[in-house]
């Protein structure tokens, strides 16, 4: 039985099923066992290219190296989390009556296609089907961001389209471009946009023509990441939208976004002499942590506020990948999966707290803890681990990008601390009051599912104090693969 | 550049530079169904463009995309669109956010960068089609002056369409098209965007009684 075909086929057959069924008693459970079937099969995926090494599927059209197994694994792992906190989130919101059974149904089915086409993407070999699919994820987010219908939620996925739909523009003018430098080297066959081709030839591909399509690429895809100035989408879909939704944009769409331009990077490196692709990435991503830094005090929606922490930690990833060498590609890959889990057990946090209090509002929240401790607690040690406090493992990774940027370009230094102090005081300033505050909320119809929490900050907190001398190996030969 | 072009190049070239011209029009047409019409014009002409390179070059999957070409920008999408205007009862005067003679102007300047964006490219190239990878990027760039300029969200629609179509004429110019299977998966894309837009359209016109998105600027940071 192959693991990759399995991964890819049960999202997809079972986004068909749930939308056949409909909304029923047991749908939420189908989902989630859909989402486990993907995730066993991920992870035997991941143990096979452990042990065996990189293998091709269908033909030369799909490539699992080290490196996009390390995605894919952490892709499934939220998409399951997730389907379990949205079982008895949705059932609120239902109870609520912010939703209808046909709206469950959709989110549902679009939920387990969103997973498809992450998938896809991140295990693609050509580089125009990354395209397809990063739109296709694209597509099937859009609806669920309006899912609520308010006018407020319409707004935010109409600019979520545009704007993404443009930038997606750019990226397919920067892949078009790609192609057309690929082509000269390796003629016209429908190998030359196989990464894997494209490889073993970058040293050949034209160099000017190669620079253009690098920032055609990064400004296309790092729409999608939230790079800013074209980040200003990011912050309404997440809020707007329901909050599983908000934590697997915020925890694995940015993610596969950022995989696009590296997987491009490294191409970008070979062709182009000097280190065009990585200043640019430094450039953009220094930019990108101090505007969502000074944008983060002015929040009042908490949802808000965290999306704009993601944007942040985006820009610091950006940051690290554009300086390139193990080190720091090893930190923004480790960082990548602290960010993922923390911010979306933050998120799942958060869902609960405004489903309680009945706002988004953050001024309107307040004594999470008295309402319900876990909570409470959940989303205090969530802002700890996301503002980078030891022993949480974003501590790390910070600390290797920030030590790493002051031995090779401590220009950088001051910029990066000055982006990291403003939010860790706006973040905090903010969320202390609503954990610990005065209240009185009432209780929630169904019981909130606290485990994806307190396991996603488990891991974090684990990988903060010890990381697995397999998961070293493992993360040591994916920083290898981005040279 | 050489003193004799073939026939087929002076063509194509031809084809483009109809595709500008239609992109200008485009940018100063105020009624939307005669915005549908142009649109499915420029589909038919960049069809015609990929069929002339397709004869001349003898590329099997060129003649592939002047039909997918056909049947998605000059029948299908059209279509779609025609049916949400009459359905949605989008009233026909488009409101541009600057006049129409200053977004023209704009519009020339564009052609001018994209032009000087595309030189080094174009002298790389050695496709008989080389000459309209500026006039590709132009109106690229045209689309998305466009989609700035514009109030109704269909219409922004029809931008993005547009910048497609500019997208699909520079991956001809530069190449002799993408590999099928992307191009099709494109195509895929687009189609499932413009019905997943269609639902949309239904949404925000229940919510907002129009398709004005100056009805959808709440959304900011204070």
């Amino acid at each position: 039985m192959d693991f990759f075909i399995l991964m890819l086929a049960i999202p997809l057959v079972s986004g068909a099923l749930l939308t056949v069924v409909g909304e029923r008693e047991w749908a939420p459970n189908l989902n989630i066992i859909a989402s486990l079937g993907t995730f066993a099969a991920a992870a035997g995926l991941t143990v096979e290219i452990i042990a065996n090494g990189p293998r091709f599927a269908f033909g030369e059209q799909f490539f699992i190296d080290s490196l996009n197994v390390f995605f894919v694994a952490l892709t499934a792992f939220v998409g399951l989390t997730t389907s379990i906190f949205s079982g008895p989130y949705m059932k609120n919101e239902r109870e609520h009556g912010k939703l209808s059974a046909p709206r469950l149904r959709l989110y549902k089915s679009m939920y387990q296609l969103f997973m498809f086409t992450m998938l896809a993407a991140l295990t693609t070999n050509n580089l125009g089907i990354l395209w397809v699919a990063m739109e296709a994820a694209t597509l099937t987010t859009v609806l669920l961001v309006s899912l609520y219908r308010t006018p407020a939620s319409l707004e935010a996925a109409w600019k979520y389209f545009i704007l993404c739909g443009v930038g997606i523009a750019q990226a397919l003018f920067g892949t078009i471009l790609l192609y057309f430098a690929a082509e000269r080297v390796l003629g016209e066959s429908g190998n030359a946009l196989l990464w894997t081709h494209l490889i073993d030839v970058k040293g050949q591909l034209e160099p000017t023509i190669m620079a253009l399509s690098f920032i055609f690429l990064l400004v296309g895809y790092g729409t999608k990441v939230g790079l800013a100035p074209l980040h200003n989408w990011l912050p309404d879909a997440h809020a707007e939208g329901p909050t599983p939704v908000s934590a697997v944009l915020s925890g694995l769409l940015l993610n596969v976004a950022l995989y696009a331009i590296l997987r491009c990077k490294v191409l970008a490196d070979g062709a182009i002499p000097g280190d065009f692709a990585g200043n640019l990435m430094m450039g953009f991503g220094l930019f990108t942590l101090l505007v969502a830094a000074f944008f983060l005090s002015r929040q009042k929606d908490v949802k808000r506020m965290f999306a704009y922490s993601s944007i942040e930690h985006m820009g610091l990833i950006t940051f690290a990948f554009g300086m390139g060498g193990p080190v720091a590609n090893f930190a923004g890959l480790l960082h990548m999966t602290m960010h993922s889990l923390t911010k979306s057990a933050i998120f799942f946090a958060v869902g609960h707290a405004t489903q309680k209090t009945g706002t988004q509002l953050m001024e309107n929240i307040r004594g999470l803890i008295k309402i319900n401790p876990l909570i409470g607690w959940g989303l205090m040690l969530g802002t700890l681990a996301i503002l980078g406090m030891p022993p949480f493992g974003v501590f790390a990774s910070e600390f290797m990008i920030l030590t790493h940027a002051m031995k090779y370009h401590p220009w950088a230094t001051p910029i990066l601390l000055l982006g990291l102090g403003v939010a860790f005081a706006a973040i905090f300033g903010k969320v202390q009051p609503m954990v610990f505050g005065e209240t009185e909320a009432k209780r929630l119809p169904h019981a909130p599912a606290i485990t994806p929490v307190f396991l996603h900050l488990g891991i974090v907190l684990m990988l903060g104090l010890y990381i697995p001398p397999y998961l070293t190996r493992w993360f040591h030969e994916a920083s290898r693969m981005l040279g | 550049m050489s003193s004799a072009i073939p026939f087929s190049a002076q063509l194509i070239n031809l084809f483009a530079a109809v595709i500008l011209l239609l992109a200008f029009a485009m940018l100063a047409q105020r009624r939307i169904l005669a915005l549908v019409n142009l649109f499915a014009l420029q589909g038919l002409t960049l069809c015609l463009a990929t069929l002339v390179a397709a004869v001349t070059t003898s590329q099997v999957h060129l003649y592939y995309s002047a039909g997918l070409t056909f049947m998605l920008k000059v029948l299908l999408l059209p279509w779609i669109l025609h049916r949400l205007v009459r359905k949605l009862n989008v009233k026909s005067e488009v409101e541009a956010l600057i006049n129409i003679p200053t977004t023209m102007l704009v519009g020339i300047v564009l052609v001018m960068v994209a032009f000087n964006v595309a030189l080094p490219i174009s002298e790389l190239s050695h496709t008989i089609t080389r000459g309209t990878l500026g006039i590709a990027l132009a109106v690229v760039m045209l689309a998305f002056l466009m989609m700035i300029t514009r109030q109704k969200a269909i219409t922004q629609v029809v931008g993005f369409l547009s910048m497609e179509n500019g997208l699909f004429l520079a991956a001809t110019s530069a190449t002799y098209g993408m590999p099928m299977v992307v191009e099709l998966g494109i195509a895929l894309d687009v189609l499932v965007g413009v019905i997943i837009l269609g639902v949309f359209f239904f949404q925000i016109r229940d919510q907002f009684d129009s398709l004005d998105i100056r009805n959808m600027e709440q959304l900011k940071d204070n």
